[in-house]
């Protein structure tokens, strides 16, 4: 199987995987929609192969606090997904989500109840945008129990730049805005092990097997 | 006037005093800060992975403990601060989620503290002091003119180390 060159991906492999992007977050949305039970919006996501010291930039700062979800890809594809979302993001989904009954403390705080909240909400999110991936591609992916940390974004990014940082010197972010209420702001970054993209694009038919 | 001069990720640079050097928001990754004492020459190293020689795309200097030291070093010596007289602190190496098993990946922030340590004690750059591992992620700012390193974490009170 051919070996894909994160670093120097040609525009027809990287608009497939701009795709699969799209189509996932897709999914996530309509996800997230169904599980607050209203109207989400969603913009084209926005899909960039990112330097590790533009990353921060990217997210609204390195010492901007966000909310992530982590979770483990297994099966025929492996690697690992981040759903990242700002704090203004995860305190409205969270407070949705326990119908107003979360507490409102300070910056950074969150109850155990509001914690186990957003784990079942970057779960149900990273998810759904795995399970387009699968039907896409007719390959068997699962998610491992999510982790979730709130922390700076550069601190919180440096964990799958480290993950990708073994192949290369970029990584691949998909923004993702969405909107009940209010402007949400949401984003996905899939870390696929260095021949899951070969993986993915072959099952595709866009390279042979 | 001094100014603040930034350093991403997989980077590093050289200041003199009176400037400072900072980066934001580290994680796993680990900031190691260099200076000579006398001249007040000193550096800031961002590096995100251990060992160099565990990777075959490795071209990347500052990525690396063992390289980016190493380069660190040199860029700090070039100059004109004096090879023998080197001191360093060390902060971040942190571990940002709580895996129950997985790879050794998860543990890559210990490892690159590890690493970071053995390059230095090899190259006999003595580590006066350090704030490593927990699972906070740290900004750091460093002042060659009086080797203060400062450490900033989110809900927490500032540190000088």
């Amino acid at each position: 199987m051919e070996e894909i060159n994160v670093e120097r991906m040609s525009q027809e492999y990287f608009d497939i995987l701009k795709e699969l992007g799209n189509i996932g977050a897709g999914n996530a949305t309509t996800a997230l929609a169904q599980m607050l039970q209203c109207k989400v919006d969603m913009k084209v996501p926005q899909v960039q192969l990112l330097e590790f010291k533009e990353v921060g930039e990217m997210v609204g700062g390195a010492e901007q606090q966000m909310t992530a979800i982590y979770l483990g890809v297994e099966g025929e594809i492996t690697g690992s997904i981040m759903f990242l979302m700002d704090m203004t993001t995860a305190k409205h989904l969270v407070s949705k989500m326990l119908m107003g009954m979360g507490s409102n403390r300070g910056i950074g705080g969150f109850t155990e109840m509001e914690l186990s909240a957003l784990l079942e909400i970057g779960n149900i999110i990273a998810g759904s945008y795995l399970n387009s991936l699968s039907d896409l591609t007719r390959l068997t992916i699962y998610p491992t129990i999510p982790s979730i940390a709130t922390d700076m974004a550069g601190a919180i990014l440096s964990v799958p730049a480290i993950e990708f940082g073994v192949y290369g010197d970029k990584l691949l972010l998909i923004q993702t805005q969405f909107s009940d209420e209010i402007e949400l702001n949401g984003y996905f970054i899939l870390v696929p092990d260095v021949d899951s993209y070969s993986k993915m694009l072959a099952s595709l038919g866009i390279i042979s097997q | 006037m001094s100014e603040i001069i930034k350093v991403g990720m997989a980077d590093l640079k050289v200041v003199k005093s009176p400037n400072g050097v900072t980066t934001l928001g580290l994680g796993s990754c680990v900031g190691i800060a260099i200076r000579d004492p006398i001249t007040k020459i000193g550096g800031l190293a961002h590096i995100m992975l251990p060992d160099s020689t565990a990777i075959r795309n490795n071209t990347n200097i500052p990525k690396f403990a063992d390289t980016g030291i190493e380069e660190l070093v040199k860029q700090v010596v070039a100059q004109g601060a004096s090879r023998a007289r080197l001191v360093a602190k060390i902060a971040g190496g942190a571990q940002m989620f709580n895996f129950s098993s997985k790879s050794d990946m998860v543990r890559v922030g210990d490892r690159n503290v590890a690493a970071c340590k053995e390059k230095l004690a090899a190259m006999r750059i003595p580590i006066l002091a350090q704030d490593t591992g927990n699972s906070y992620g740290r900004t750091v700012i460093f002042y060659p003119e009086t080797g203060d390193f400062v450490i900033r974490a989110v809900g927490k009170a500032e540190t000088v180390i």
